[in-house]
């Protein structure tokens, strides 16, 4: 029932947008938002595909809890062919987009073609057209959304766009929503780009039906009672954001510093969640200003910053003197720890710069990370960098780097291909922390031996996002396991990829499973939507869907040999900390993933699997 | 203490309902001069396409408004009021004592001097009797033409547009709704009821009326005759006051008032489209004969009459209008003041249009076409005389931002 | 003891329940378009500002309806709008001077916040302290009164 039942299909090469019937028998097998988008690219779209030609699809999509009364059902999905990876894209986000999208009417927006020049697709409710946007290819996303308020004459429309990167063909330009959210992995927003599809403005004032709307509400009221009586979610989230984590996992040993080099930074307390709170002799303010709400979202995770306004980055400058986005766990790491700086303003400064020029910040810190490798090794030298002196730890070049890549500058070209090509281009390709070249984020698989697993074989390569076991060896949730030990985290793994890919699928968040099981969620879904929901249905769903991934995976030319890590995570032992001594004992736990998924040996799912997921 | 209020428009039974609250030993009659119990203009239009009864326009609901809650009902028009001996005299003869006086006669329309206009066929639409008299010369096929395209005259165009008749609307002046809206937003007024059938002619004159087969003639110096089963002609009002011309009152276009809504005569008071009263906009004398400013006069009058001392700040001129689905406001000063900014926002593809004047960092005046939600804060904004600071500079850029600063401001 | 929905601003994380609350209520559905509570969201301040009608002892609204469609609930105070007597002249929006009564272009009438009859739906489902529903005496009441009074000193000056 909270389907909207209607895509949108928007043909860019020949501008029209027409309503079709969402597939039923899908969404009953995937759902919505990641499974059933990836279904449609699966069924519509080669795997081999070139991501950036005209035939790859770029697929908007909410799920069945999208816009409903559900704690933190603002999320949608961006899905696509990865230019970054060359595997399935699902790129998640939050902000208010997608739930206005939904009250538009729309469970899914269909792009495929190229248009010929810059457009824009403006929706209201079940009125779309695709308008021009030469005047706004160029601007920033916050330039972007400000235009487009302002031409809408309507101050409540959402929007989502990309920045001068994803013009730009930065390979993990973002889609930034309400100013500073964004489907940041993968390079989302680098196809967006490449369709000349510069923002989407929608304005929905249909609303969200549930199907059994009492029951829903009691499942809801239930779920929600859970969140707020918990201590990560209740308490710990709202406080100090994702940021709570710099501090415990620097303790862990799991911090990946200066390109892994390291596993704790000593500067780690400077840029964590503690640190934002901290009055600055400055201006006697702190750096976080406040906490913010994703739509619907009982958590308010998302941190809004202001920065010093005598820091070197903004001062005379009132355009950045504002409160925005401030920095996440994954951003502060990325920026800072990897890189080796730990200066808090210039970090929050980078950040609004990923959100106002549209890129993923782990995917850049890491490049630029690996770009102070290659600089320190002697593999790039000032005359490559145009005189930027890359060391780690150099705040003013860090500064300077990550504008010169949101802009398409200099050396930034370089870095707007990501570490892997960059890597290779100087000849040094050992030097990529990646995975099916997408940079991996904020947890070093020496300290945590899961996340290891969880890099090698997530499906649109490197992330936290896809099996996120630091639940469970950090955290002990739902318990606590050995960080430093592979016993038993195949079985870990494909747990929580199962479980994610139903959250992702639904329209909710995933931090809600630091305290929902799949028992406090089946029963809004059961309640939303039409047949029997129960978990046992859902963690077969989320098999269903990793699986179905893994499928357009491995039409697309990837292989066993792509589910590996960065030989320095695998020779190089970590040197201080918890786990000195250890690499990832990835050998050790991968053919029993393979075992467990029912995969074969080579990692292809087997015909057996395929026929008890239905696929 | 005898307490009077000639008129039961909407600010004389505000009056009558707080006079009764506040003077609770004093005397309250009010004076209807219609057939009818006490109903709303704003609600005839539709008591005309069909949506309400007659009673769904009365102004009370409760069963026995007047009499049972102590307020004594009379049926009749005024005739002649004697200042000095505290006497009104209704035209059937009977004669009313007050201390204290309301006047609240409201206004009637008035008829240009154009031939024919004294035909059978030709009717205003200002009381509920007049609605119920032109119900049965609507419909479907029928040709109806509306004379005066200003707010009254377009109030009731929907009705008439709803009820399939061929519809044409002629106004004199260049645009419609002239006293409300300027030409940018008249234009696109006209251009949307044009686009939803209505036969709009702006700079055009009804020159003569003639009964030609059973049908009307009407003559329009544009240079057209329009064939008419339905002239209704909504060129004007003038205030109800020629009673009290010998009275010795002070008047002008209404009878005036000052900040207590006190006459030129201690006893006598005047509220409503009769009243001439303090203009909050520009401190000068103005009748506004809106429902707002008609209660707001009938309670701060009564509030007066009952020996509170009240003072007045003057009424602000504001319409809201609903021209076929076009919904449209004007708030103060729309025209702008001299030495004054002004800004302005037009979306013709979508029927939108805003318009703030700016007196400083004040705002005094606004248009809106095509938007409705929070739209009274123009009203809080411009008589709150809310300082925009920082503001000011952004709705320059973009006026549709007023209702985020009208909350901004407030809430801290 | 008549009670107020008391709003406290700063504890407003701008996520928006109260809005799914109220058009569930209202309208059954989840449609913040239709809901009588808005939360104004000032990005560049972070700041989310719930808000809706005080039910203000002025009543602007109710005193400007020719119809009668808006009266008092004894109850609790609101000041509620008859959708049979309501024929959707629109007086009231431009009438009431914080703009808490909206057109409902659906219904053709009016829609303004009427506390629930006394359990508002924003309140039970605010995640925060934002939202509560307290003593009327103990809310920022004065607040509301002073922009009243600003609006109109005339129609304050009874009370």
């Amino acid at each position: 029932m909270a389907l909207t039942n209607k895509v949108l299909r928007v043909n860019l090469s020949n501008g029209t947008c027409e309503s079709e019937a969402t597939n039923a028998e899908w969404a009953k097998k995937y759902l919505g938002q990641r499974g059933l988008a990836t279904k449609y690219m699966v069924e519509e779209v080669d795997p081999k595909v070139d991501a950036l030609s005209a035939d790859n699809k770029l697929i908007f999509a909410t799920g069945p809890l999208t816009g409903t009364a559900a704690p933190t059902s603002g999320r949608w999905s961006v899905i696509t062919k990865s230019p970054l990876t060359g595997a399935i894209a699902c790129s998640n986000s939050g902000g208010f987009f997608g739930a206005e999208m939904k009250n538009a009417g729309w469970d899914m927006i269909i792009f495929e073609g190229k248009s010929d020049g810059p457009v824009y697709l403006d929706i209201t409710n079940d009125q779309a057209e695709l308008k021009d946007a030469s005047n706004m290819w160029g601007k920033t996303v916050w330039e972007t959304e400000d235009m487009l308020r302002e031409i809408r004459g309507d101050n409540d429309i959402r929007c989502a766009s990309i920045g001068p990167a994803g013009e730009s063909g930065v390979l993990f330009a973002a889609v930034v929503n309400d100013k500073d959210r964004a489907a940041g992995r993968s390079g989302v927003g680098t196809v967006m780009g490449s369709k000349n599809l510069k923002a989407i403005a929608v304005r929905g004032t249909v609303g969200t039906q549930v199907g059994d709307a009492m029951k829903f509400m009691q499942a809801a009221g239930a779920a929600k009672q859970i969140l707020a009586d918990n201590a990560v979610t209740g308490e710990g989230l709202p406080t100090y954001g994702t940021q709570v984590l710099m501090n415990v996992i620097n303790e862990t040993g799991a911090l990946p510093t200066r390109n892994a080099n390291d596993v704790q930074f000593e500067g780690a307390s400077k840029i964590g969640g503690e640190a934002m709170h901290e009055i600055r002799e400055s201006d006697g303010q702190a750096n976080l200003v406040s906490n913010n709400a994703c739509f619907g979202c009982p958590i308010s995770c998302a941190r809004i910053s202001k920065i010093d306004p005598e820091h070197f980055t903004v001062k005379g400058r009132p355009e950045y003197q504002i409160n925005s986005g401030g920095l996440e766990y994954e951003s502060a790491w990325s920026l800072g720890a990897a890189t080796g700086v730990d200066d808090l303003e210039a970090l929050t400064y980078c950040n609004f710069i990923c959100n106002e020029l549209g890129m993923d910040p782990i995917s850049l810190g890491s490049t630029i990370a690996a770009a102070m490798d290659l600089y320190k090794e002697g593999a790039i030298t000032d005359e490559d960098t145009g005189g930027m002196k890359l060391e780690f730890g150099n705040t003013k070049a860090l500064v300077a780097i990550v504008e010169a890549t949101g802009r398409g500058e200099g050396f930034g070209v370089e870095i707007g291909q990501g570490s892997r090509r960059m890597c290779e281009k100087y000849g040094r390709p050992e030097l990529s922390m990646t995975v099916k070249s997408q940079e991996f984020p904020a947890y070093d698989p020496r300290g945590i031996q899961g996340m290891g697993l969880t890099y090698a074989t997530s499906n649109r390569g490197a992330c936290h996002l896809r099996s996120y076991t630091v639940a469970s060896e950090v955290l002990g949730i739902p318990e606590k396991t050995d960080p430093l030990t592979p016993d038993g985290k195949a079985g870990l793994v494909k747990a929580f990829q199962d479980a994610t890919a139903v959250v992702d699928s639904s329209g909710t968040c995933i931090f809600t499973t630091f305290a929902l099981t799949m028992d406090d969620i089946a029963p809004m879904i059961d309640a939303d939507l039409e047949g029997d929901w129960s978990s046992e249905t859902l963690m077969e769903l989320g098999e269903r869907v990793w699986n179905l991934e893994r499928k357009f995976n491995m039409d697309a030319g990837l292989t066993a040999a792509d589910d590996t890590l960065p030989q320095r995570l695998l020779k190089e032992a970590a040197k201080t900390g918890p786990a000195k001594g250890k690499v990832n004992e990835l050998d050790k736990m991968l053919p029993e993933y393979y075992e467990l998924r029912g995969w074969t040996a080579d990692g292809v799912p087997s015909n057996e699997t395929l026929d008890r997921l239905k696929l | 203490m005898k307490h009077v209020i000639v008129g039961a428009g909407p600010a004389g039974v505000t009056a009558a309902e707080t006079l009764r609250k506040a003077d609770p030993d004093g005397e309250v009659t009010l004076v209807g001069g219609e057939a009818d119990p006490p109903y709303g203009r704003m609600a005839i239009p539709y008591f005309l396409i069909g949506n309400i009864a007659d009673s769904g326009t009365f102004l009370r609901k409760s069963d026995d408004p007047y009499d049972g809650q102590g307020i004594r009902y009379v049926q009749g028009i005024a005739e002649d009021l004697a200042a000095d001996d505290g006497k009104l005299t209704l035209a059937d003869g009977q004669q009313l004592d007050f201390d204290k006086l309301l006047i609240s006669t409201g206004s009637h329309p008035i008829k240009p001097p154009i031939d024919g206009l004294d035909l059978p066929a030709v009717h205003h639409c200002w009381t509920l009797q007049d609605a119920r008299d032109i119900c049965g010369l609507i419909g479907e096929g029928k040709d109806v033409v509306l004379m005066g395209a200003g707010f009254i005259g377009c109030i009731i165009m929907e009705a008439l547009a709803l009820s399939g008749s061929n519809l044409t609307v002629i106004e004199a002046q260049d645009r419609m709704v002239p006293r409300m809206m300027n030409k940018t937003a008249g234009d696109m007024i006209a251009n949307w009821c044009r686009s939803k059938g209505v036969n709009v002619m702006t700079s055009a004159k009804v020159t003569g009326v003639a009964e030609d087969g059973g049908k009307l003639s009407i003559t329009v110096d544009n240079g057209e005759t329009l064939p008419a089963d339905l002239l209704v002609v909504a060129t004007g009002v003038r205030s109800n006051m020629d009673f009290a011309s010998g009275s010795g009152i002070d008047m002008d276009i209404g009878i005036k008032v000052d900040d207590h809504l006190q006459s030129s005569i201690n006893s006598i008071y005047a509220a409503g489209d009769v009243a001439q009263g303090p203009d909050f906009s520009t401190g000068g004398w103005d009748v506004h004969a809106v429902q707002p400013t008609s209660v707001d006069h009938g309670r701060i009058a009564a509030l007066n009459m009952a020996g509170h001392d009240v003072t007045y700040q003057g009424s602000l001129n504001m319409n809201v209008l609903d021209t076929v689905g076009l919904i449209s406001c004007s708030f103060g000063l729309w025209q702008g003041v001299e030495g004054g900014d002004s800004s302005e926002k037009v979306d013709t593809a979508n029927s939108r249009y805003t318009l703030l004047n700016f007196d400083g960092d004040l705002l005094v005046g606004a248009v809106t076409l095509g938007r409705t939600d929070h739209i009274g804060v123009l009203r809080g904004l411009i008589q709150s005389r809310i300082r925009l600071r920082g503001w000011k500079d952004k709705l320059m850029e973009d006026p549709n931002l007023f209702v985020e600063a009208y909350v901004d401001l407030t809430r801290t | 003891m008549v009670k107020a929905l008391h709003i406290v601003v700063d504890d407003c994380t701008g996520c928006q329940q109260c809005e799914m609350a109220c058009s569930y209520k209202h309208e059954g559905v989840f449609n913040p378009a239709k809901s009588r509570i808005k939360v104004f969201e000032f990005k560049d301040q972070g700041r989310s500002v719930p808000y809706t009608c005080t039910q203000c002892s002025d009543a602007w609204c109710m005193q400007a309806c020719p119809v009668d469609a808006i009266s008092v609930n004894t109850q609790t105070g609101a000041k509620e709008v008859s959708g049979d007597l309501c024929v959707g002249c629109k007086v009231c929006t431009i009438a009431c001077p914080f703009g808490t009564i909206n057109y409902n272009h659906t219904s053709g009438k009016v829609d303004k916040c009427d506390l629930c009859g006394g359990e508002p739906a924003c309140v039970e489902i605010c995640p925060t302290p934002a939202l509560t529903f307290i003593d009327a005496e103990t809310t920022g009441m004065e607040k509301m009164r002073y922009w009243a009074e600003k609006t109109d000193q005339g129609q304050t000056a009874q009370t």
